[in-house]
């Protein structure tokens, strides 16, 4: 029998861009602004989470999808609050994919939320290439990771609408150098907002919370 | 565990184009896939042998085109291969650059009796 050439020329991720775009028009009819979180691990998601809870929970309806490898830990300490969330136990998967949210979608109130965040899994390889149907990027990187990831992971740093630059309140122990980090980080990606912050002391978290309610506000008119 | 999931799609999307051309068996399925992809081709082969196994593509082979990164300078346009933690313009010194290349991840053809 003879071989035959069949030419495909189509992404291998696109059944997952597919369904990340079925999970975006399914939020965009809702009207809610999700938000895909990424960094390594420890570098302050659930932190920023809950934080950014505690300030917005009186205007903005939020809920939360937190995805891990395992344990139910950081969905733990938003169900405490309150807020409605869906933990998605990944079983050893370094990142989530659009399948995981559509499912964890059906578990959500999404006729009374504003805002979703989806805590992505603690990783800076791969969570950037498995679109989950989000409106905006958001990614965190702490100074005690260095200054040099972003040449390490330009993928993700290319790839994201915001970087929070967090723990700033560790500086004078460390050596990040905060200019080079953001010349490197601005040069691979002009249009990128950058704002330094401390979850835990509260610095620069005014500039996040103004930006993410402007966000939500010009979501809701569309 | 990235290669699991790349592996899943590999399979399902050349099993897919088979079935469309009503072939009976996938000897080959050829990848292009970028240096910044992070795609570890000795894994994907391994996982696909093993998912692959009681369908039409068992036994197939994976043939990985690798794409060097490539980085292009929004200023002068000049096209350059970044040198370790050297990313700005080696002409210029610009530090505004565009990956142009490095990050693919797609399946180019597969070959089918």
């Amino acid at each position: 029998m003879s071989v035959k050439v069949i030419t495909v020329g189509e992404d291998i991720l696109g059944a997952n861009d597919e369904k990340a775009r079925a999970n975006k028009s399914r939020l965009d009819k809702y009207g809610i602004l999700t938000i895909n979180i990424m960094s390594s691990p420890g570098a302050g998601k659930t932190s920023l989470i809950l934080s950014t809870i505690k300030h917005l929970r009186k205007k903005t309806r939020i809920a939360v999808i937190e995805g891990d490898v395992a344990s139910s830990v950081d969905a733990d300490k938003v169900n405490e609050l309150g807020i409605p969330v869906i933990q998605i136990n990944t079983a050893g998967g370094c990142h989530l994919d659009a399948n995981m949210v559509e499912k964890a979608l059906n578990d959500l109130p999404l006729k009374d939320t504003d805002l979703l965040f989806i805590e992505n899994v603690g990783n800076l390889i791969c969570p950037n290439a498995f679109a989950l149907g989000e409106d905006r990027r958001v990614m965190i990187a702490s100074l005690p990771e260095g200054d040099d990831k972003p040449h390490k992971y330009p993928a993700m740093f290319a790839d994201t609408d915001v970087i929070l630059l967090n723990k700033i309140d560790l500086q004078p122990y460390l050596d990040f150098n905060t200019d080079a980090f953001k010349k490197v980080v601005t040069g691979l990606n002009p249009d990128v907002t950058i704002f330094p912050v401390s979850c835990k002391t509260g610095t620069g978290m005014a500039a996040w919370f103004a930006w993410l309610e402007s966000t939500v506000k010009n979501k809701k008119k569309k | 565990m990235h290669e699991y999931s790349i592996t899943e799609s590999i399979l399902s999307l050349a099993l897919e184009k088979a079935s469309a051309a009503s072939a009976s068996q996938i000897k080959r399925i050829n990848l292009v896939v970028g240096e910044l992809s992070g795609v570890v081709s000795e894994c994907v082969q391994f996982y696909f042998d093993v998912i692959s196994k009681d369908t039409i593509a068992g036994g197939a082979e994976l043939a990985f085109e690798v794409r060097p990164t490539k980085l292009q300078c929004r200023k002068c346009q000049t096209v350059f291969t970044p040198q370790n933690s050297e990313w700005s313009c080696p002409d210029c010194h610009e530090a505004g650059i565009e990956i142009v290349s490095g990050r693919e991840c797609y399946m180019e053809s597969i070959e089918v009796e």
